[in-house]
């Protein structure tokens, strides 16, 4: 009975096609963002607020959005909390969002962000499962990992080191960066051996023998880390997708944690070049980790991060973002690249990064409710005016709009799925 | 009655979504799937339509076993709690969202920010059912490896809750101005701050979701030990409990709500639920007939020797389920058959239990089936509509309960009848709405809104109300 939409092979519009996503997080990621006029900061923690602004992005045939969260209180300092109160403070459960907006919306994928560091994979495991189940297969999960000291002390279950950005070379900081990250991995291992855990058809409610499942469809996954184990199986079934999406955000590091990360577990990485030289060495370097892992037949799709100020004038978005920079009193710096300019110029820089080998971007609206429909009114019919993006939704799982197939399941028998395949082709 | 009038009460209704047990009849032509957010939406729906006062999901962390092989007689798996009760508050506007959550396999901070991010995104509607668990079967899905003593595991509950409150408590909900002309966002540069220092909780720092709409989620908890009940005294907005004939559910309701002065508390801040399965019909012999046939759908020959099996606690699998019972005693030593099943609890003499249900199978010439099936839970409610409908008002004027959270035996159109037949008669008896009076579950329940920090509403927590005593 448990449903398994296929994902259709979809008629790619061009050879060059980009995926298109946004980031999510508050009023937008300038931290005067909520000032303008259009954020509405009063309404950050309601869920209209929330469909609002993925409706638009769908509106927009956006592939997906990520929704940021944190297991803290927003703040501007590395790993402490900052005390200001002239900047957004306070969120809502980011897998909640998603899971609040997924029977509103129909096409769009969605991807809420998880703290690998302090969560437990069973129940990230079955939550994003059933975030599969409640968007009928357009479920994703980006995982993050938290070195926050604060945010440790709201488990009390370790002790993190406090530390300046200044420190990430430190033999301390090193040593705990690839920890965090190795453990990451591990979650993200336990979590899709938990969505395999039950094979497809499980469910058999064969009347003539009364058993409701078929338990040798059932597998125990028997996860041993270095941090944890888990036992298994899940308690929900194989989510639509089989899969969904694993998504992480990374950097280049002198210990290469991050890109690690994205090659041995990741299907969608996240990454931060700031031109087309940095682009290629990004690519180079996330794809040998890839091949390092023993996963390059796989598909693993890498999105360009940028902050993004969207205006019809160029001038008029540089002016915006010194008017945003003068109301939080300092110039507002990023991770990655931040674009002021028009639409057709935002194309243009699209473009030329993707020839470095980025199969899409994910942009981060620096205002939301500026620069969401800027990205989806002007943006989007820029590059479907180039011929480089979609002009209807193409399939109804995430998979199917990033041209991935349902994979099989690593616990059925061969023959199990030679049989699938038949069935689906 | 020669006692002065009471009142009339308003009944409270809850619906509760069939879980992994036999009383789910999966085999039936109407069972739909248990999974699909469908199912769930469709329920969720009817409830609403029936303006029932909310909907309850049960939880489950660890597939059961017997005989060391996962159980596949009843209905296997479950959703996540919290994601399909956030996505619940998409298609309804105005059912309460009640789910089981553990307290031994979660941190309170993050249990308290997803309860608090639930009732912002349900505009008021949230309530936890806190439920404990020790055992090492569950807990070998779970990092912390976390399985508790079992003598700690109201102690870790307790805490849990205190802590989760204290976090819920710690915006009182006036910091957030937003005021864009001055660039003030926050009012309190303290806004959510917390330290909690306890036996099972060193934690510290700020809580990171601003004070939701119902101030807190609505509490409810169910455990029918002196432990259970007194925890539930202490702290609880609603217990359940399951009592559903009439002079044992009177009972518990007198024992229950006598402890709540001992908390500072008045009998009306705890409402006692009983789950209570129904079965209707035309005419009360058309629904009992419908019953019987029911109970055999519920409990085939496999299924009932199982559950003999938790009381033998040994292979039973040679027995014919409708031949007599097993002459064996039941093996006393530690409980292996059958695991991450309440019901083996359930049965806490087993020599004591196997004597009776012999002597029982004998005087009725029952076979093990017909043993299982008269002696298992029955269906609280069967009758014509009107039957049905006088019966639950005559337990909750009698103080047997304050209403009832029904479960269906089908899923997920089983709910349908009931809203479509009995409700309407209950409103015509004055004893159910016909319309919701408020917006979040507080109002529906009659519970007022906890106040931060101030301990002086309905709910606040145990620790305070002990403190001002």
């Amino acid at each position: 009975m448990s449903s398994a939409p296929s994902a259709l092979p979809s008629p790619t519009p061009h050879s060059a096609a980009l995926h298109l996503a946004v980031a999510l997080d508050g009023a937008g990621w300038h931290p005067a963002a909520w000032r303008e006029p259009v954020a509405r900061p009063r309404d950050l923690l309601t869920a209209g607020y929330w469909t609002d602004l993925v409706t638009e992005a769908e509106r927009g045939l956006l592939d997906f959005v990520t929704i940021e969260d944190a297991l803290g209180l927003q703040s501007s300092h590395f790993t402490e909390p900052d005390g200001r109160t002239d900047q957004v403070r306070g969120r809502l459960d980011a897998v909640l969002i998603a899971a609040r907006v997924a029977p509103l919306t129909s096409h769009i994928g969605l991807l809420p962000t998880v703290v690998a560091t302090h969560t437990e994979p069973f129940h990230i495991s079955k939550a994003i499962a059933t975030l599969d189940y409640v968007s009928t297969g357009r479920a994703g999960v980006r995982v993050q990992v938290s070195a926050r000291r604060n945010e440790a002390a709201h488990f009390g279950r370790r002790t993190l080191p406090s530390f300046r950005i200044e420190d990430l070379g430190s033999p301390e900081v090193r040593e705990l960066t690839v920890d965090l990250f190795d453990e990451a991995a591990d979650h993200v291992e336990a979590v899709r051996r938990l969505w395999d855990s039950w094979e497809d058809g499980a469910e058999i409610r064969d009347v003539a023998t009364g058993r409701f499942v078929d338990r040798d469809k059932l597998h125990y996954i028997d996860f041993e880390g270095k941090h944890f184990s888990v036992k298994g199986p899940s308690i929900t079934p194989r989510p639509p997708q089989g899969q969904p999406l694993v998504g992480a955000l990374a950097h280049e590091t002198v210990t290469g944690a991050p890109f690690r990360l994205l090659g041995r577990s990741a299907d969608l990485g996240f990454v931060t070049p700031h031109d087309i030289g940095q682009a290629r060495t990004i690519v180079a370097a996330v794809r040998a980790e890839q091949d390092a892992a023993g996963r390059a037949g796989e598909t693993l799709h890498l999105f360009g991060d940028l902050v993004v100020l969207l205006d019809d004038d160029p001038a008029e978005a540089a002016a915006r973002k010194e008017r945003l920079d003068a109301l939080a009193g300092y110039p507002y710096t990023s991770d990655a690249r931040i674009f002021t300019g028009t639409p057709v110029e935002l194309a243009d820089l699209l473009q030329e990064l993707s020839e470095a080998g980025l199969t899409g971007f994910r942009l981060r609206p620096a205002v939301a409710g500026h620069d969401l429909p800027a990205i989806t009114r002007g943006l989007v019919p820029e590059l479907q005016r180039r011929g480089v993006f979609r002009h209807a939704y193409e399939a109804d799982t995430l998979r199917g709009l990033l041209g991935l197939d349902r994979p099989a399941n690593r616990y059925a028998a061969p023959e199990a799925v030679a049989a699938d395949a038949v069935t689906t082709a | 009655m020669s006692e002065p009038r009471k009142p009339v009460k308003q009944i409270h209704l809850a619906a509760h979504f069939p879980g992994v047990n036999n009383t789910t009849v999966w085999s039936d032509p109407e069972a739909g799937s248990h999974i699909e957010f469908s199912s769930f939406a469709h329920f969720a729906r009817t409830a609403e339509r029936a303006k029932f006062d909310f909907l309850f999901l049960a939880e489950g962390l660890r597939l059961r076993e017997q005989g060391g092989r996962i159980y596949d007689l009843d209905v296997v798996g479950r959703p996540d709690t919290f994601t399909v009760l956030s996505a619940l508050a998409a298609v309804t506007e105005r059912l309460g969202l009640t789910g089981t959550i553990n307290s031994t396999f979660n941190e309170p901070y993050e249990v308290a920010r997803q309860f608090a991010s639930l009732d912002h995104l349900s505009d008021g509607r949230a309530a936890w059912n806190v439920v404990t668990s020790w055992d090492a079967f569950t807990g070998e899905n779970f990092r912390r490896g976390g399985f508790l003593p079992k003598e700690e595991r109201y102690s870790r509950a307790k805490e849990f809750l205190a802590t989760a409150n204290e976090l819920f408590d710690s915006w009182r909900g006036d910091e957030i101005v937003a005021d864009q002309e001055t660039g003030t966002f926050l009012r309190d540069a303290k806004a959510g701050a917390f330290v909690h220092q306890g036996q099972h909780f060193d934690i510290e720092g700020r809580f990171n979701v601003p004070r939701s709409p119902q101030g807190r989620p609505v509490i409810f908890q169910a455990g029918d030990s002196e432990e259970g009940r007194e925890f539930a005294a202490a702290g609880a907005d609603a217990i359940f409990s399951r009592y559903a004939t009439l002079k044992e559910g009177q009972e518990f309701y007198t024992d229950v709500k006598g402890r709540l002065a001992r908390h500072g508390r008045t009998p009306d801040q705890l409402l006692i639920l009983p789950a209570a399965t129904f079965v209707l019909g035309d005419t009360d012999a058309e629904a009992q007939e419908l019953a019987h046939e029911v109970r055999r759908q519920q409990v085939s020959g496999a299924t009932a020797l199982k559950h003999l099996e938790f009381v033998w606690n040994r292979d039973l699998s040679g027995y014919d389920p409708d031949g007599p019972l097993p002459d064996i005693d039941p093996d006393l030593g530690e409980h292996t058959l059958a695991r991450g099943r309440a019901q083996v609890r359930m049965y806490r003499d087993p020599l004591a239990t196997a004597r009776e249900w012999r002597e029982l199978a004998a005087a009725n010439k029952w076979s093990i089936r017909d043993l299982v099936i008269e002696t298992g839970s029955r269906q609280a409610f069967v009758g014509s509509p009107a039957t049905v409908a006088d019966t639950i008002n005559e337990f909750v004027q009698a103080d047997a309960s304050d209403g009832f959270i029904l479960v269906p035996h089908i899923t997920p159109g089983g709910l349908d009848v009931f809203a479509d037949t009995v409700v309407p008669l209950l409103q015509e008896r004055g004893v159910f709405r016909t319309e919701y009076e408020g917006t979040t579950l507080r109002d529906h329940l009659g519970l007022a809104r906890p106040s931060a920090r101030s301990g002086s509403a309905d709910s606040a927590p145990q620790a305070e109300r002990a403190a001002a005593s």
